[in-house]
């Protein structure tokens, strides 16, 4: 019997001017699917990012790390393979399938050559749809979570954004480590693992972008033959209550003997739907994720050498946002580093931006957004946000008329209630503060020196 | 996340190891050379309109004077301080403002200097990288600060990490002699003692054309490429000849190494092996191919030997993993590493890896599993050339430590011709006869 073609192209429009540009369609299949498609038959490669809202800040207590610990088995056997079967099938033919979760969704992604797309979409569906869950894989994988377990416990940034989001987030799944516990991960049945699988992954809850050496009509099939036999539906509501971040100052010492400190700095932030967005990405830009044209990096690293790393970020979780800053510092400066940060904070929320630092900061933005579509994991992973954060099929197009929209007076009032220096929440990942002189300001001027 | 990274893992090697696709135009990397010496390589990917731009010198840690450990990694991060044109770390701020990302990497053999940014960009940064690379300015105070930077970078990546406090001992045990017993970050005595006139003497010593290779990827050609690289690096005048990189070559050939080292931070304890191997410049060519099948039999994912004995079946390992990394001027090196089961000591999940790699050299590699190995392999080549930046690391990576471009695009042939047989061959003679080095950490007692 010949099948119709009904994948609909809603619309095409481009990412940039430029003459090699990306088109983005989005494709509706038979079954009723919907996917954005980025073309490229350049190299036999396709890519397919998908995501599933509701992650790991669903499980539940005592099963904490459910999320993770389905996630890492729905490729170690499904259908009639097992686990070995399962992993030669995908081997053999080099695609990468790799399962995720996040606090708040369900991540995966699916790369291949052209050539062995048939497979590739066959052994996807049946990760999702008939993971086995056998008993060997399943404890290998407990016995791995528990091993990462430990490694985490050793690791001081770990244990700094571990204590940093339970103090940001104390009644809320957020503030949980979400890797779960020896005990909760130990608690996990098979049962738990199935019961996972028929909760979270349905079609009411699925995006889905491709990329790469694919046409509308053959996505529109293999979206069906993925995706298609997921539920409809299920009975688990993804979303989650809305939570505000605390707001008090307060400082965390994390007692360890190390000879660089971590210092983790959060409040709460800015969701991704706020119309303030965009002045909090470019004011972010110049306070610290702009690495060397950023604040933080300027007088912590730059003028003082107190760190190598120094950073600040948003963080806009789905229900409820935070933002943080961080460094490594050597522990006998530790404090020196955490005045110079705080300094930064009262003075941006006190005065936004300079001219020259919002243009810099829209040059920069603006200029690298095509530096996202230089590859196809790239290009899917960005095509996938833009779904989530429901910014449409123009976004890639209109996306830099917002940075350009942003006024020197913008991030002076977003600057002004957003940065919150006097509700800090500080964790310092450190030796025992010693007694010891405050060392003398070592104030350098970057630019009072020019060469000759 | 961070800038100015130092590369002291073996993630970037193996991917430069295996890196290319399996079609006849691999990389389709189009070359030529300056009047200067300087090679140019231009790597066509039309997808988006930006390139990868890339510089790398001929110069690493292992070129590094004796009791200067750590000055090519710190001349790296001096390197964006300024010159007369761009003073004061402005660099960082134009290229900025022109959407680009830079970013920088020393290794042993290698140091490179990189931007990502639209292709109508290119001249500007071409402009920029010719521009430091002779006429580098460095006030006295912005040395002397970024001496504390490294220092800190250091602590980051060594001493807050017990493994690698532990890792830096095996290399000064294994490699006796051989500069890649060095720290790249260098020690932190003789990181404190490194001047302004050190980072210049290493600085004029190296940075010249000649010693040079651009390698640009993305949305452009070599015709496009020709005349900008001309008129932007072609300006500079060579200095003297290529750094000839004479490494030695002369270690015991069975001097295996033991190290422990039990840390109160520590959690998980951990083992691994690291040998001596030949690499695309030490023995025979044909070696490093089938050097580069046994790692996929033996260690390369959940379906490989070593995993399906050791953690599938016995359960004395949490995970296993194998990596040969070949790219150097000097030796390569062959690793196995596993974190043993909770209740299973290094010991015991170490003797149960021999007993299983005695197996697996005596009669465990069959021709089947040969060719399975290849297929995989070419199978995955196909993806190195998705990624601009990939692809001109990839391909740089390899032409820095002396492998000639064709070799580079003729990987596919290369494995192909693999025999079952010297697979076998080449396994045993680097695990049974090779110096190796090996690594145990532990947990403090009582802590």
């Amino acid at each position: 019997m010949r099948t119709t073609f009904q994948a609909l192209v809603l619309a095409a429009l481009t990412v940039t001017s430029a003459a090699q540009a990306i088109t983005v369609e989005e494709v509706k299949s038979p079954g009723g699917i919907t996917a954005y498609l980025a073309q490229d038959h350049t190299n036999p490669i396709i890519g397919l990012s998908f995501m599933f809202a509701g992650g790991s800040a669903l499980d539940p207590d005592a099963k904490l790390g459910l999320s993770g610990m389905a996630t890492a088995l729905l490729d170690e056997g499904a259908g009639d393979l097992d686990s070995f079967a399962f992993q030669s099938e995908l081997e053999d033919r080099a695609i990468s399938l790799r399962f995720s979760a996040d606090r708040d969704s369900v991540r995966g992604s699916l790369s291949t050559t052209t050539q062995a797309s048939a497979k590739a979409y066959e052994l996807l569906n049946l990760a999702m749809t008939k993971p086995r869950f056998d008993a060997e894989p399943t404890e290998r994988v407990r016995r791995q979570i528990q091993v990462s377990l430990k490694s985490e416990a050793e690791n001081p940034n770990r244990i700094a954004s571990r204590t940093l989001m339970a103090a940001l987030f104390p009644d809320h799944p957020y503030g949980r480590f979400d890797n779960g516990t020896p005990e909760s991960v130990a608690a996990i049945t098979a049962d738990d693992l199935k019961q996972w699988v028929k909760t979270r992954l349905a079609k009411d809850r699925l995006l889905v972008a491709a990329v790469g050496d694919i046409t509308p009509k053959q996505l529109g099939e293999a979206l069906d033959k993925i995706f298609g036999p997921l539920p409809a539906t299920t009975g688990l509501d993804a979303r989650l209550p809305e939570v505000r971040a605390t707001a008090k100052a307060q400082e965390i010492k994390v007692e360890k003997d190390l000879p660089q400190s971590v210092i983790y700095i959060g409040q709460p932030g800015i969701k991704r739907v706020d119309p303030d967005w965009y002045v909090a990405q470019v004011l972010d830009y110049s306070f610290g994720s702009g690495s060397f044209a950023s604040r933080l990096m300027d007088e912590v690293r730059e003028k003082r050498g107190l760190a190598y790393s120094v950073f600040s970020s948003l963080q806009p979780l789905d229900a409820g946002a935070f933002m943080m800053g961080g460094a490594g510092t050597r522990s006998d400066q530790a404090a020196q580093s955490l005045e110079v940060m705080r300094a930064e904070w009262k003075k941006i929320q006190a005065d936004g931006l300079t001219e020259s630092e919002l243009d810099d900061a829209k040059k920069y933005l603006t200029g690298a957004w095509p530096l996202r579509f230089s590859s196809t994991g790239r290009i899917a992973e960005t095509l996938l946000a833009v779904q989530k954060d429901k910014l449409g099929l123009d976004y890639l197009d209109k996306r830099n008329s917002y940075i350009e929209k942003v006024t020197l007076a913008d991030t002076k009032r977003v600057a002004a209630k957003l940065y919150q220096p006097d509700a800090l929440t500080v964790v310092v990942v450190g030796p025992a503060a010693k007694a010891a002189e405050p060392k003398p300001k070592r104030d350098r001027e970057r630019k009072s020196t020019p060469n000759p | 996340m961070f800038m100015k990274i130092c590369q002291t893992t073996l993630a970037l090697a193996s991917v430069v190891a295996f890196a290319a696709p399996a079609s006849a135009e691999l990389y389709g990397a189009k070359s030529a050379t300056l009047a200067n010496g300087m090679q140019i390589v231009a790597i066509a990917n039309h997808r988006a309109p930006v390139v990868a731009h890339m510089v790398w010198y001929r110069a690493g840690a292992a070129d590094e004077p004796p009791g200067k450990s750590g000055i090519a990694h710190f001349l790296e991060h001096l390197m964006f301080k300024g010159t007369a044109k761009y003073p004061d770390g402005i660099m960082d701020e134009v290229v900025a403002r022109n959407g680009g990302e830079q970013n920088a990497f020393t290794s042993h053999d290698f140091t490179a200097y990189y931007q990502n940014i639209a292709v109508d960009r290119l001249p500007l940064v071409m402009e920029i990288e010719a521009d430091r690379m002779r006429n580098l300015v460095l006030a006295p105070k912005e040395v002397d600060t970024e001496r504390e930077v490294i220092i800190e970078e250091r602590r980051m990546r060594v001493d807050n990490q017990p493994a690698s406090i532990l890792d830096e001992r095996l290399d000064a045990g294994l490699w006796m002699t051989n500069r890649y017993g060095i720290p790249i970050l260098g020690w932190e005595k003789e990181m404190r003692g490194l001047s302004r006139d050190d980072a210049f003497t290493f600085y004029h010593r190296f940075y010249a054309p000649q010693n040079a290779i651009l390698v640009v990827s993305g949305d452009i050609t070599l015709e496009q490429l020709k005349p900008l690289a001309e008129k932007y690096y072609g300006a500079i005048a060579r200095d003297g000849e290529p750094n000839a990189r004479q490494r030695a070559t002369d270690l015991a050939p069975t001097a295996d190494v033991s190290v422990s080292y039990a840390d109160a931070r520590v959690r998980q304890p951990r083992w691994w092996r690291k040998w001596i191997a030949p690499s695309y410049n030490v023995g025979d060519k044909a070696d490093v191919y089938a050097l580069n099948v046994f790692e996929e039999i033996a260690g390369s994912g959940s379906t490989s030997k070593l995993y399906r004995s050791l953690v599938v079946d016995r359960k004395v390992a949490a995970d296993v993993n194998a990596s040969y990394d070949p790219g150097a001027v000097s030796y390569g090196t062959f690793t196995i590493g596993l974190n043993p089961s909770p209740g299973i000591s290094p010991e015991q999940a170490a003797a149960a890896l021999n007993e299983e790699l005695a197996k697996l050299l005596k009669d465990g590699i069959s021709d089947a599993d040969v060719a399975r190995a290849k297929d995989r392999i070419l199978a995955g080549l196909v993806f190195a050339k998705d990624s601009a930046l990939g692809a001109a690391q990839a391909v740089g990576g390899m032409l820095v430590v002396g492998i000639p471009l064709e070799e580079i695009e003729n990987l596919p042939e290369r494995l192909k011709a693999v025999t079952a047989d010297q697979v076998r061959a080449v396994a045993r003679k680097v695990i049974e006869t090779s110096a190796s080095g090996t690594a145990i950490l532990l947990p403090k007692a009582g802590a």
